[in-house]
Order: C-alpha cells, then sequence, then structure tokens
C-alpha cells in the first residue's frame, strides 16, 4: 500500500455523562489512502460520527474529549496542532458533509456567502472571485443557473439541492480528504441514489479520499473501495470491499448484511433484522461487545474481549472463531 | 409588500384616535385653566371668561375634540394660546433632543447588551455567565429615576467629569452636545440592556447549539466570524422585537429623563404644556409621541424580513 493520506492510531474519545463515562470510539485505527473511498458502517450510535467529528477535532468538549491516539494527516498529527493549524485544516485539506441538510446550511446566510466562504477564507481569495468560484461550483453539482442562485436563501432549496450545495462547499477548497457523514440518510430514497453517484463522481474527478460514512451495507458494495464495520465503539472488521461483501469474517457482519437488501441478484432472500439492543456505551461488557447477540457466542467471547487481528490479506475481523466463519 | 404598507397605515387610524382623544379627556380632568395661567390670579371672572370664548374653551368637550381633530385633518395643528408658538414648531424645536437622547440610549444598551450576551452564550454556566445573568435580573428592579440619581452623584457631583444638567446644540460645540447626553442616555440604557441580554443570551445558546453552526467550524471559520457572521444573524430576531418593543418603553423613559436631566426634548414640551394647561401643545405633542410609536413598530415588523429571509418569502 502508498503512504497513507491519513491514518488514525488507536483512537479513543469519551464523553462524561450523567449516565457515566461513554466509551464513543474506543482504540480505533484505520488508514485511507490518496483518492480512496473508505465506509464506515455500523448501527446507529456505533461510534461513526464520533470518530468522523474527532478527526477534525470537532467533538463539543465539555463533555467530550479525545483521549489518546493519533490523527497523521498527512505525517503531521492533527491532535498536535495548535487551534490556527487544526482551522487550516478544516474546510481546506479536509472538508466535512454533515448528515441532515435541511439544518447543517445557516438559514439567515446566503448560499453564495456559505459556499464562497471557504475560499475566501482558505485561498485568500476576494469576495467578487469567491462569489464566481461558488457559482461555478454549484454548476458542477448540477445546480442550474449557479450565477444567480448565489443570492437565494437555503429555505428556497429542497433537501436534495441542500445536499448539493454542501458538496459544493466541501468541494470547494480541492480537499484530500472529504469525510461524509450519512450524507444521504435524511433524504427520499430517489435522491440518494442521485447523490451519492453525484459525490463520488466529483470526488474521483477531484482526485479526493473519502471516509463515506453509512448504516447502509449497500452503499457501501456500490461506492467504497474499502469497509470497516464498527460496532459499540470499536472497529471489528475491516476489509477491502469486495472480499468484505462475499465473506464476512465476523457474525455482526454477517447480520448486518441479512439485514438489508443486496443489490447483486438473490432477492427473494428474507431480511433478518439483528435480535436486540446495540450496547450501552457507558457500560461495555469485559468480553466480546456483540456476545449478547451473537448465535455463535461461547463462554469465552463474554470472558475475553477478541483483538482485532489479519484473517486473511487485508481482512482483519475481532471475533475468536474469524478462521470457523471464513471457512 | 405595498398592501402590507397599506394595512399597516390603516390600523395607524383608530389608535392615533383613541390616543388623542383620551389625552383630551385627561388634560380636562385636570384643575386649573390656562385663561387663569395667562391673565394671572388677580384677573376679573368677566375677563377669564373672555378669554376662555376667545379660545373655544368653554364649549363642551367632544366639540372641542371634534374641532380639532377637522383642524388636524385639515393639516392644522394649531398655535399655543400663551407663546403663539405653532405646534409643528415646537415639536421640530424639540424632537431632535428626544430622538438623539434614545438613539444615543439604544446604542448604547445595545453596545451593552450585545456583547455580554455573546460572552455569556459562549461561556453558558460559566460563573461569568451567572454573575452577569444574575446582575441582569438584578438591574430590573432600580427604576430609571434612582440610577439617574446615582448616576448624577458619581459622574456629575463626586467625580465631577460630566454635566448633570443643560444642553448644548451640537451646531455650537458638538462635544459639549454629547456631553451632556451621556448621562441621560446612560440611564435609560441601564435600564434597557438586562432585558435585551437575556433574550439574546438564549437565541444565541440556542443557536450555538445548531448544526450550522458545527458546519461553519467544520469550514476551518475562526470563532469571531462564527460569533459575529454566522450566530449573532439567526440569532436576534427576538431582540429586534423586544429593541423594538422596548421603544415604546423608551419614549416614555426619555419624557421622564428630559425632565431629570433637564434636556429640552418632546418631555419636556409636555411636561411643560401639562403644568400651562396648554392642552393644544399638549395634544400636537402627544400625537406625535403616538405617531413615533406606531412607526416603530412598523419599522420593527419590516426589519424582521430582513433578518429572517422566511418571513420575506411568506415561508414562515
Ligand atoms: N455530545 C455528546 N454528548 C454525549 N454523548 C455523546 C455525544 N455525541 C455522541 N455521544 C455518544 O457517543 C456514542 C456514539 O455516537 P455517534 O458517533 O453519534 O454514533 P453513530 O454511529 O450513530 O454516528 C453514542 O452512544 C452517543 O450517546
Ligand atoms: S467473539 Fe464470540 S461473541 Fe464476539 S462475534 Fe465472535 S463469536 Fe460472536
Ligand atoms: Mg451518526
Amino acid at each position: 500500500m502508498t503512504q497513507p493520506l491519513l491514518s488514525v492510531r488507536n483512537l479513543s474519545t469519551r464523553f462524561r455523562t450523567d449516565r457515566g463515562l461513554v466509551r464513543a470510539v474506543d482504540d480505533v485505527s484505520f488508514d485511507v489512502a490518496p483518492g480512496e473511498t473508505l465506509a464506515i458502517v455500523g448501527e446507529s450510535g456505533s461510534g461513526k460520527s464520533v470518530t468522523a467529528l474527532s478527526i477534525l477535532r470537532l467533538i463539543p468538549d465539555p463533555p467530550g474529549k479525545i483521549e489518546s491516539g493519533e490523527i497523521l494527516f498527512e505525517g503531521k498529527d492533527l491532535l498536535k496542532l495548535d487551534d490556527a493549524g487544526i482551522r487550516a485544516i478544516r474546510g481546506d485539506r479536509i472538508a466535512m458533509i454533515f448528515q441532515e441538510p435541511m439544518s447543517s446550511l445557516n438559514p439567515a446566510l446566503t448560499v453564495g456567502l456559505q459556499v464562497g466562504e471557504p475560499i475566501n477564507l482558505h485561498r485568500k481569495t476576494v469576495w467578487s472571485k469567491a462569489l464566481d468560484k461558488a457559482a461555478e461550483l454549484l454548476g458542477k453539482v448540477r445546480i442550474p443557473d449557479g450565477k444567480s442562485r448565489l443570492n437565494s436563501y437555503p429555505h428556497q432549496y429542497s433537501g436534495g439541492m441542500r445536499q448539493r450545495v454542501m458538496i459544493a462547499m466541501a468541494l470547494a477548497c480541492q480537499p484530500k480528504l472529504i469525510i461524509a457523514d450519512e450524507p444521504t440518510t435524511a433524504l427520499d430514497v430517489t435522491v440518494q441514489a442521485q447523490i451519492l453517484a453525484l459525490l463520488k463522481e466529483l470526488t474521483r474527478e477531484a482526485n479526493s479520499a473519502m471516509i463515506l460514512i453509512t448504516h447502509d451495507l449497500g452503499v457501501v458494495a456500490r461506492y467504497a473501495d474499502r469497509v470497516a464495520v464498527m460496532y459499540g465503539g470499536r472497529i471489528v472488521e475491516t476489509a477491502p470491499a469486495r472480499p468484505l461483501y462475499k465473506s464476512p469474517r465476523h457474525p455482526y457482519t454477517r447480520g448486518l448484511m441479512a439485514s438489508v437488501p443486496r443489490l447483486d441478484g438473490d432477492t427473494g432472500r428474507p431480511l433478518v433484522p439483528i435480535e436486540g439492543q446495540p450496547p450501552d456505551l457507558a457500560s461495555l461488557p469485559a468480553g466480546c461487545a456483540f456476545a449478547l447477540r451473537c448465535k455463535d457466542a461461547t463462554e469465552r467471547c463474554h470472558r475475553e474481549r477478541p483483538p482485532l487481528v489479519e484473517s486473511a490479506r487485508h481482512h482483519f475481523s475481532a471475533c475468536w472463531y474469524h478462521e470457523r466463519l471464513a471457512a | 409588500m405595498a398592501k402590507f404598507i397599506g394595512r399597516r397605515l390603516l390600523y395607524l387610524l383608530p389608535v392615533l384616535l383613541a390616543v388623542t382623544l383620551l389625552t383630551f379627556l385627561i388634560a380636562s380632568l385636570l384643575p386649573g385653566d390656562l385663561a387663569i395661567t395667562l391673565l394671572g390670579d388677580q384677573a376679573t371672572p368677566e375677563k377669564v371668561e373672555a378669554l376662555r370664548a376667545q379660545m373655544g374653551l368653554d364649549l363642551p368637550i367632544w366639540q372641542r375634540y371634534l374641532l380639532w381633530l377637522w383642524d388636524v385633518l385639515h393639516g392644522d395643528l394649531g398655535r399655543s394660546f400663551r407663546t403663539g408658538e405653532t405646534v409643528l414648531a415646537a415639536v421640530a424645536d424639540r424632537l431632535p433632543v428626544s430622538l438623539e437622547l434614545m438613539v444615543m440610549a439604544e446604542v448604547t444598551a445595545l453596545l451593552i447588551a450585545i456583547p455580554l450576551a455573546i460572552l455569556c452564550a459562549v461561556k453558558s454556566g460559566s460563573a461569568t455567565d451567572r454573575f452577569l445573568t444574575g446582575l441582569a435580573f438584578g438591574k430590573l428592579s432600580l427604576p430609571p429615576f434612582m440610577v439617574a440619581i446615582l448616576l448624577i452623584y458619581l459622574f456629575a457631583v463626586s467625580l465631577n467629569l460630566l454635566p448633570a444638567t443643560g444642553w448644548i446644540p451640537f451646531a455650537e460645540d458638538p462635544i459639549a452636545n454629547l456631553r451632556s447626553f451621556v448621562l441621560p442616555a446612560l440611564t435609560l440604557a441601564i435600564a434597557e440592556w438586562p432585558v435585551l441580554m437575556r433574550v439574546l443570551r438564549s437565541d444565541m445558546i440556542a443557536t450555538l447549539q445548531e448544526d450550522y453552526i458545527a458546519m461553519a467550524k467544520a469550514k476551518g471559520l475562526r470563532p469571531a466570524r462564527i460569533l459575529l457572521v454566522h450566530a449573532l444573524k439567526p440569532s436576534s430576531l427576538t431582540l429586534v422585537t423586544v429593541t423594538g418593543i422596548n421603544i415604546g418603553r423608551l419614549i416614555g423613559g426619555a419624557l421622564i429623563v428630559e425632565v431629570i436631566f433637564a434636556l429640552p426634548g418632546i418631555g419636556r414640551l409636555l411636561v411643560g404644556a401639562i403644568y400651562a394647561r396648554d392642552f393644544i401643545i399638549l395634544q400636537g405633542a402627544v400625537l406625535f409621541v403616538a405617531v413615533g410609536f406606531v412607526m416603530v413598530n412598523f419599522v420593527v415588523d419590516m426589519l424582521y424580513a430582513v433578518l429572517d429571509p422566511r418571513i420575506r418569502h411568506g415561508r414562515a
């Protein structure tokens, strides 16, 4: 593998809450190569958003805190930068697309200002030029008539259009990495595919890497190069998309796949939701976090936590019985 | 938009009718008489009666009101029997003083309230926030005249920094003119800032939780820009309303403060007219104040549309 663009090492992020210490992200490590799309999947509450926010140091403190780890981006540890240093990364080298297009655009400011802002800020471009660039970006995300749209406000746009604006905003400074946190979850099913296709096309065109967060494995098969599956604040399986999709080596991943419709044939297969509740991150069990819901759990699983080990080439799994699952 | 403005102006009429009628009634209940004021208390009853008839004071009140209204509708606000000055001239003479006072007071109040509100919102729950919020609640209980006396004592008597009373026209000496407004404006501002601070603080705290603020951070913006551009504008709707509503209160407060600090504004004009039973001036001045009040509310409604584009586009 080439030198990674982003290398997250042993990241742990916690929240102090009334219910106690929430280990939202616990000892998570992964790499993203330049131009690569890494999907992070997992049920809601598994720590995906906190992972994303930790990378740009956007965790609200208090109650949150990045306890330990390294976030190496282009060789620099983002956790060691001063405030001005991390601000220079945000929106310029690494851009973020949030889940809620309806609430992530400022209702009181024009679309032109919001899209032009990163260019004005990071490229030191005068406003008139930044607005020209913003109009161009709106064209790129297929919002017709970009120039005359600059003075419009977000409420004049539909959800899908707003997410296009968010994409334009993220692409403004041609970032090396785009973090898209469930960019289509809040949208109509028909619009979802369009937005994802657009996002994929534009990131490829700009040669940006992407972390695509989703709870939808169907999306992953189509758009990701590699996948990391999160459960209970940890990565439980990670592999290139194809092998992971073909032969998952963790019972949780298998459960996820059985619970979503598959894109590749086999449409008559009944959908089986994973039984039970996601674990409480404030009081994780000593052993495998999935043990209470796992059909294959043994006494050892409840006692000892399985480490993430390389089960096949580039294919890692945190299950005591990963080899048996491969068979 | 034209329809909106038209409706607003229509709504002005009943308000003005009610206010002027009420003033007429209350003024007529006051003991004393303009004729006696003018002639002195040595005048013979015959002379007083003659002057009253000349001024129309012998007519029943409803007739006097209708006559006054008739003249006003024809653009004639009348003139003082006492000084010969027309109402228009008297008001035009005093209005700039009152306006300057109110503008300075409101600006001072906002200059105190906005930074403190932002500070409290950013550090919400901190000791600073609790102290300032506590102060903002406590301040409400001090009436303006008390504040005025304290300020006069502190800045005029003890420190001798600022004039306690008196007024110099701006054209004559701008610095002295502004100095003469500092204490009166501060008196009013001290009554006004707490409520402005409290509404902005709570709106700002809510705004800072919004996704679009997280987005603004993710774009790499500086905290100052996030607060002043991304958070302040969407948080200022209630502030504008309350500022508008308070200008009504401010008009009342200004009238009193003018009297305390001997500023020759509308307030002094009104009080003078009441003492002299100079009803024509009183009516005219009240009419102006009432029009001003309604216009302020009108402007506030328009400002909404500027601050919240959703209202402008009729999708509120
Ligand atoms: N601001 C916060 N305060 C307290 N707990 C939080 C906060 N943000 C996230 N968490 C906790 O972190 C855990 C992971 O959340 P998140 O990363 O948002 O999950 P998801 O995988 O759905 O994106 C959740 O259990 C949540 O309760
Ligand atoms: S370690 Fe045990 S409980 Fe955990 S996933 Fe594997 S089999 Fe299931
Ligand atoms: Mg999330």
